[in-house]
């Protein structure tokens, strides 16, 4: 063998022995642990208090833009709570596909009258977004949120996967888990709840309706519901919390579909506590608060107080 | 008006007609108009399955299986009839998928390949041209004794599920998938301009959400199949193995329309059998062939002498120019009737193994108003309609769950969607009534009226939370749509290993109550098998398969 040769033949196996090792301990990896450095986003939406104020304001009529605005001027106008500029993620609840008599989701009227309220206030945007259980195309179409929330020039948003961002709760039970981006990429989140029964926790209201926000397989987290509702609350404070109690779904919830389960209430709820608001509105379903698990535990987490009266209740004519 | 222009609107005839159809598939899809007057009542925009009620095939098939000509069928009529005075001007000027065929033949064919003699040897007819006879005929004999297959190897069918359950879902994995990872390279505007390219396209091709569909690779495997073998031979699939064509080739037996060939001013250049897509013959001195013309005219069109003419009445007596005549259609006496005995004796075959009566998978779930296992066969063609229209992306097709007979027919899989209760748009896009067209009332039922029920489901005690493990969960009963719910809930206080006592909520299920919407199945948290299920038991279409004596009436929704 000539020398030439044997040098480029050696060369050759080199390289390539060099490339294939080097392939190797590029990709070798020796993290064991399940998740990379997750995205942490700011999450407290809350407003600092004002003690001339009440913490939650409740205002009965069948007008029911006018209850909401009753019961919001009450609580210090829109202002207070929606600077100009700011980014508005409104938080409904458009679970099931289910038609507003139904009283499985929110009151488009509802909606569509916060979103105006906010804009007039000076936001940039207002979203409106939820992750429904059902198809969410039925159910922002049979709920009528999508109309009413795009005809009052709100930018609603379906779910869809790659919308979602995994992030760390950093709750007892809730902790690396896919959140719909418009929850956290924003200045301000109003939850917008309806009143229903629950064969769980007895009550939706504001507290469960926060788990909307979540992707995944979210139904294992009825293993521990409580909990994990407090992880929820104690990551994402609202701004406000709007309960719907104008239709409430005494039985068969949380989709309903008799009439015979809805009761009309024509009331509407606004609240700077969302356990107060929670403890408020678990009555129009027959119970007291301090028997329902997830709001005696969010208020023993500090979350708010159970006591409405004591935190400051008004009922606004 | 000159031949050469007339080519030219066939080539845009044969354009526009794949769009039309390619179109109406991509509409075949649940993309509703938001500013809907009654929101309860959820139409299509469009009649999707017009283009399959145009196929003769189609509704001959279901006429013969069934007796009955169903809804738009009777548009097929539109092609059929001008066929048996013109011939198969549909092969030519209109399918879709012979449309395909032949651009992909233009691509690369035996005409590309081969040279000279052989070249132009191998666009002469063909004995394996008589295939298609006889698979067109064992599948009527098969209709006629009740097992509908025509759907297997009609073009229309075929397409229309190919495009539906394999091309669509496979574009949208391939741009999902490219569009997540040009933003995994962290390049601002590489990735935003991907994502704008991305939300252009997707409202025009793409599903709202990713589908998969179950066992779609046999369906994808004929497909691709059938387009390869073009580059083989041109249109081999229209040549020799096409039903329709070949249910087309009979009904121009009569046609009074043809090719008339004037040997006199022919100089043998070939030209016309090297432009010929049925291979029919149409050169001097072989007798050309009526039943395997697609009227595509290409011959008349290349001829530089004039020599041949398509007119009415062309003179086709035995001559030189066209030895033989009239040519009958190139199939024998006997290898009819073995078509026939063999399409005959092909249902009790099958029936007398696996049949639906004895061994039914008890999972085949079929969409909310099927009719019974025995005219669902007769009717079903397989274009996958249903399938692609489903919201929840709950009906796939089927491989052996129903037999051998029902191959590729919809079964509603609810672990990966379940039947959205007041949706009622499978049956609306059926074009043969296998899937009979609801109304709200009929699919979710009120006072007078019982529900469409597609199942029962029923509790897997080893698997769920509350039953086997002592830990709360109600997800079946928070998902149950109907009014009241089926699954109820009954507290109960069990021990966990710590020898503590719990409270928990254990699910049962009324069969009363139940429609086998499968919502329960689908949402159920126990990962892998659900612990609750749904079963075929209890369906409406079928008065056999029923598990309670009497049933009482579900109330409204």
């Amino acid at each position: 063998m000539e020398r030439r040769d044997f040098i480029k033949k050696t060369g050759q196996a080199l390289a390539l022995a060099a490339i294939t090792g080097g392939t190797g301990f590029l990709f070798h990896n020796r993290q064991t642990t399940a998740y990379a450095p997750l995205l942490f986003k700011k999450t407290d939406f809350g407003i600092s208090l004002d003690h001339s104020l009440p913490a939650l304001t409740l205002a009965r009529d069948s007008r029911h833009i006018a209850a909401l605005n009753k019961a919001l001027d009450g609580i210090g106008g829109i202002k207070r709570f929606v600077k100009p500029g700011e980014k508005v993620t409104i938080k409904p609840n458009v679970g099931w596909d289910r038609t507003p008599a139904q009283a499985a989701n929110t009151n488009p009227e509802l909606v569509a009258e916060m979103v105006r309220l906010c804009l007039a206030a000076g936001a940039a945007s207002v979203i409106v977004a939820d992750i429904s259980c059902n198809d969410p195309r039925r159910c922002f179409l049979r709920s009528g949120i999508r109309e009413a929330a795009e005809k009052a020039s709100a930018n609603v948003i379906l779910p869809a996967d790659d919308n979602m961002v995994k992030i760390d709760l950093k709750g007892k039970i809730l902790n690396v888990w896919p959140v719909m981006r418009p929850f956290i990429e924003t200045d301000r989140l109003i939850n917008m709840p309806i009143v229903k029964q629950h064969s769980l926790t007895s009550c939706t209201i504001g507290l469960k309706n926060l788990y909307g926000v979540l992707g995944g397989r979210r139904n294992q987290l009825h293993q521990d519901i409580d909990q994990s509702l407090v992880d929820l609350m104690s990551f994402f404070t609202p701004t406000l919390t709007v309960v719907d109690a104008t239709h409430v779904l005494m039985r068969g919830g949380p989709q309903g579909g008799s009439f015979d389960d809805v009761k009309i209430e024509d009331t509407v709820i606004c609240a700077t506590d969302p356990v107060a608001a929670d403890a408020r509105a678990c009555e129009f379903l027959g119970l007291t608060a301090d028997h329902v698990g997830h709001i005696v535990l969010a208020a023993q987490n500090g979350l708010g107080k159970i006591d409405y009266k004591a935190a400051g209740y008004k009922e606004v004519a | 008006m000159t031949i050469k222009t007339i080519r030219n609107l066939r080539r845009i005839s044969q354009f526009l007609f794949f769009l039309i159809f390619f179109f109406l598939i991509l509409k075949t899809n649940f993309n509703v108009n938001f500013s809907a007057k009654d929101p309860n009542l959820i139409h299509l925009p469009y009649p999707v399955s017009i283009a399959l009620q145009f196929d003769p095939l189609v509704a001959l098939g279901t006429l013969l299986s069934s007796w009955t000509l169903y809804k738009g069928l009777i548009w097929s009529l539109v092609i059929l009839i001008p066929t048996i005075f013109i011939g198969r001007f549909f092969c030519g000027w209109i399918c879709p998928l012979g449309t395909l065929n032949h651009w992909i033949s233009e691509v690369r064919s035996e005409r590309a390949v081969r040279k000279g003699g052989r070249r132009i040897e191998s666009n002469r007819y063909k004995k394996y041209q008589r295939i298609k006879y006889y698979i067109f005929l064992l599948f009527i004999a098969a209709a006629l004794f009740g097992s509908l297959q025509i759907g297997l190897l009609d073009p229309l069918p075929l397409l229309a599920r190919s495009i539906g359950t394999v091309i669509l879902p496979t574009i949208h994995t391939a741009a999902s998938g490219t569009l997540i990872w040009i933003k995994s390279l962290g390049i601002p505007a590489v990735g935003s301009l991907a994502q704008s390219i991305y939300d252009f396209l997707s409202p025009l091709l793409l599903n709202f959400r990713l589908v998969h569909f179950h066992t779609i690779f046999s369906i994808a495997l004929i497909f691709t199949t059938v387009l390869l073998l073009n580059l083989i031979f041109t249109r081999f699939w229209c040549r020799g193995i096409c039903p329709l064509g070949a249910m087309l080739g009979l009904f121009s037996r009569f046609a009074l329309f043809g090719l008339q060939k004037n040997e006199k001013s022919c100089t043998h250049c070939n030209e016309c059998l090297l432009h010929c897509q049925g291979a029919d013959n149409p050169d001097i001195g072989h007798p050309w062939r009526q039943s395997e013309c697609h009227l595509c005219l290409n011959c008349q069109a290349a001829c530089p002498e004039s020599a041949l003419k398509f007119k009415f009445f062309p003179e086709q007596e035995n001559t030189r120019a066209n030895p033989a005549g009239e040519q009958k259609v190139d199939i024998s006496r006997r290898t009819v009737l073995a078509s026939v005995i063999g399409g005959v004796a092909a249902v009790p075959l099958i029936r007398s193994g696996d049949d639906f009566k004895v061994n039914s998978s008890a999972q085949l779930l079929r969409p909310p108003g099927s009719t019974g296992e025995n005219l669902f066969l007769e009717k079903c063609i397989r274009c996958g309609q249903c399938m692609r229209v489903c919201p929840n992306n709950a009906l796939h097709p089927t491989l052996f769950e129903s037999g051998i007979e029902g191959i590729w027919s919809p079964i509603l899989i609810p672990r990966i969607g379940y039947c959205e209760p007041t949706c009622t748009l499978c049956g609306e896009v059926c074009p043969t009534g296998a899937i009979l067209q609801l109304t709200l009332k009929q699919k979710v039922g009120d006072d007078s009226t019982p529900p469409n029920r597609i199942g029962t489901a029923f509790i897997d005690k080893g698997r769920c939370l509350p039953w086997a493990m002592a830990k709360p969960c109600i997800v079946c009963e928070e998902w149950c749509p109907t009014s009241p719910k089926t699954v109820y809930l009954v507290e109960e206080t069990v021990v966990d290993r710590g020898g503590n006592k719990v409270t928990v909520k254990q699910p049962h299920v009324d069969p009363d109550l139940c429609t086998g919407c499968g919502a329960c199945e689908y949402a159920c948290p126990v990962a892998g098998k659900a612990a609750i299920y749904v079963m075929a038991v209890g369906e409406s279409r079928s008065p056999d398969n029923q598990l309670l004596l009497q049933r009482k009436k579900s109330k409204a929704l």
